[in-house]
């Protein structure tokens, strides 16, 4: 049965698309090409004269040891943020679809963070850590530790690694809850009835079972820590004390719009195009045969 | 070998109670079968053997150890479920050695078992693939295996067939039946199929309402149903019950089409029925004899319509306002509107009480009758 549906007339599916395609050229293709452009270009001082240098942005950025050491601040600082919203997620998953009375509260409670703006999220996390007035800062420091990430390289990574990290535990814990629930029951009756602990049947039945899951919320999360963490950095850090919380996303705006070395930034927000089509693939090509059975 | 002994089972799911009181001896090696409608409590029942849904009251014992407070793994039981519940990510051999495993049997034991157990069920050339790729019967082999390695005291089955095509049902039931054989380990078995029920089971508990109607072998409670309901649910087509109103001092029955009859039992003492205003006749469609002689016989049929089935004929129709079947031997005809006459022995006529639905009993030993009961 041909279930397409037909238009009367020809240029009406065009209208309807017209708005997505827009936006999309706008606000996506328009600056991807203005990128890949400015990307091989090079601008003097004063913005007066513009020549075409091939590839020296990149070449540049290979030999710059701040470019490279943002790299590597990134990579932790994912796998961080990674590491830290998936463990918690599924952590807390298992335990809501363990309980029978009340999960629905448990759900919303746990969702919540995820309606919360990155920007926003920042900001709430500042004001618990602010050095003279936050909650945290002062009960940390009632403890005996010095807490003062203003000045503290490492302790600043940390607070924005918990802050990014907050958020995405909502993301992960609903499509953990879920995966856990599209696991038959009789799976783990049968798990239980064969000699299996809880531990050792989350380790041998349920973790298997999840891997399609976990490995679609480890592309999201990693993709998310590069690139949609710039909010949470701006409002808590700006990237500093020093370059300690510069990741890539938030150099590419400081060398760009602060810097206005508009070439080295468009070189950078390149690569960064790179690395995401490269996960989107990985993604598209694993995730579409299912991970592991 | 183990026995089960169950007593006084109930379960409740907040305030509503799905098990009444439950009692059951299952002797080791009995294969023992739980039938009954959906809803009527066998799976729970089940469960709670298995340990997979706590017991509100009532105590279950395995092996004469009391198993109430035992986890699943703690029981010495093995389960077949529904859905096989295989593991999907593991191949057949991992599925069937996890359990080994799980208790720590050393390597070179676990793949002995695996693969005699294997043996037994003619998987050996599956052992590589994984439950995705096998077929319903095979997959119903695996989860078999599974359960055998082990060599538990009790299996557990809950209606594992009704996955399967009606002709896989019929050769796995055998299977299933060869492997008790083999095997002998005590076995309960759930099922709403009255034909699985009859053909494996040692003794049928047949349930209703989480309450067990009736305990017996298939032959027991096909042949003298303890209620309306036991007599209803075994049997295909189902057995013919009337309506009748108690005369004479119990001595007679005023049957729905108006017709009075001497009670077509035997061995009844007719002052059992006098203080009773009506009973329900209960008569297997099998156990209907025609009669050739018009003035013979207890039930006149008008016929509604007859269904050939090559071997013997369905006659249906009605006595009154009641439905009756009969099923005649031979294919034949018979012409609607027509009226038959039909007699059936006196063992084969149960009276039932029409308030309760419990059969009441002619005798103990019910005196075989060579002639046929006739009335009028």
């Amino acid at each position: 049965m041909d279930t397409r549906v037909h238009f009367k007339s020809w240029w009406l599916p065009y209208a309807l698309l017209l708005p997505q395609v827009a936006v999309t050229l706008v606000f996506f293709i328009w600056p991807s090409v203005q990128a890949l452009h400015q990307s091989v270009l090079a601008q003097d001082v004063f913005g007066i004269t513009t020549r075409f240098v091939w590839f020296d942005n990149f070449i540049d950025l290979w030999y710059s040891r701040e470019y490279l050491r943002s790299f590597s601040r990134t990579l932790l600082f994912s796998f961080s943020v990674t590491f830290i919203a998936m463990s918690l997620g599924l952590l807390f998953a298992v335990l809501v679809d363990r309980i029978l009375k009340g999960s629905s509260g448990y759900k919303l409670l746990l969702t919540w963070p995820y309606a919360v703006a990155p920007a926003v999220a920042g900001v709430l996390w500042l004001f618990m850590f602010n050095t003279s007035t936050g909650v945290l800062a002062l009960t940390l420091r009632s403890m005996g530790i010095d807490w003062d990430h203003v000045i503290r390289g490492d302790q600043a990574m940390l607070l924005v690694i918990l802050a990014s990290a907050w958020r995405q535990i909502a993301y992960n814990f609903l499509f953990f809850l879920a995966g856990l629930q599209a696991i038959p029951r009789s799976l783990k009756e049968a798990a239980a009835i064969d000699g299996a602990g809880p531990v050792k049947r989350f380790w041998t039945i349920i973790f298997p079972l999840l891997a399609p899951t976990t490995f679609f919320l480890l592309v999201i999360n990693i993709v998310y820590a590069f690139f949609e963490t710039f909010g949470v950095i701006h409002a808590v850090t700006r990237g500093g004390p020093g370059q300690a919380t510069e990741i890539l996303v938030y150099k590419v705006y400081r060398d760009g719009f602060v810097g206005m070395d508009f070439g080295a930034s468009a070189a950078q927000s390149v690569i960064l195009m790179i690395l995401v089509i490269g996960l989107t693939a990985i993604q598209f090509k694993y995730l579409e045969r299912r991970v592991h059975y | 070998m183990a026995n089960v002994a169950i007593r006084n089972i109930r379960k409740s799911y907040g305030k509503t109670q799905v098990i009444h009181g439950i009692d059951l001896k299952v002797e080791p090696g009995e294969f023992i079968v739980l039938v009954g409608p959906s809803g009527c409590g066998k799976s729970t029942l089940l469960r709670m053997i298995a340990g997979l849904e706590e017991i509100t009251s009532g105590e279950i014992q395995i092996a004469g150890r009391r198993v109430n407070e035992l986890e699943p793994r703690e029981r010495d039981i093995a389960m077949v479920f529904q859905n096989y519940a295989l593991y999907p990510h593991m191949t057949v051999y991992n599925n069937m050695a996890y359990g080994l495993r799980n208790r720590g049997y050393k390597k070179d034991v676990v793949d002995q078992e695996v693969r005699r157990a294997a043996e037994t069920l003619q998987i050996g050339d599956l052992l590589d693939r994984r439950p995705g790729q096998l077929s319903g019967g095979q997959r119903q082999r695996v989860a078999m295996g599974r359960c055998i390695v082990r060599h538990p005291s009790v299996f557990l089955f809950d209606e594992p067939l009704s996955n399967l095509d009606a002709k896989l049902r019929v050769q796995m039931r055998l299977e299933i039946r060869k492997l008790h054989q083999s095997q002998g380990v005590t076995s309960v078995y759930v099922t709403h199929d009255q034909v699985e029920a009859m053909t494996l089971a040692d003794r049928l508990v047949v349930m209703n309402a989480g309450v067990a109607e009736q305990i017996g072998t298939p032959l027991e409670v096909y042949d003298r149903p303890a209620s309306t309901f036991v007599a209803d649910f075994i049997g295909s087509p189902s057995m013919n019950f009337l309506n009748a109103q108690v005369i004479e001092h119990g001595k007679a029955l005023h049957l729905p089409d108006g017709r009075d009859v001497p009670l077509p039992v035997q061995g009844l003492d007719p002052e059992a029925l006098e203080n009773m205003a009506s009973v329900t006749v209960g008569v297997r469609p099998e156990n209907l004899k025609p009669i050739e002689d018009k003035g013979g016989g207890w039930l006149r049929l008008k016929v509604l319509m007859s269904e050939t089935l090559g071997a013997d004929t369905l006659v249906h129709g009605t006595v009154g306002d009641a439905q009756v079947t009969a099923r005649l031997p031979g294919a034949a005809t018979y012409a609607p509107d027509s009226l038959l006459a039909f007699g059936s022995k006196p063992e084969h006529t149960l009276l039932f009480d029409a308030g309760t639905g419990k059969r009441i009993d002619a005798s103990a030993s019910p005196a075989p009758a060579a002639t046929l009961a006739t009335g009028q």
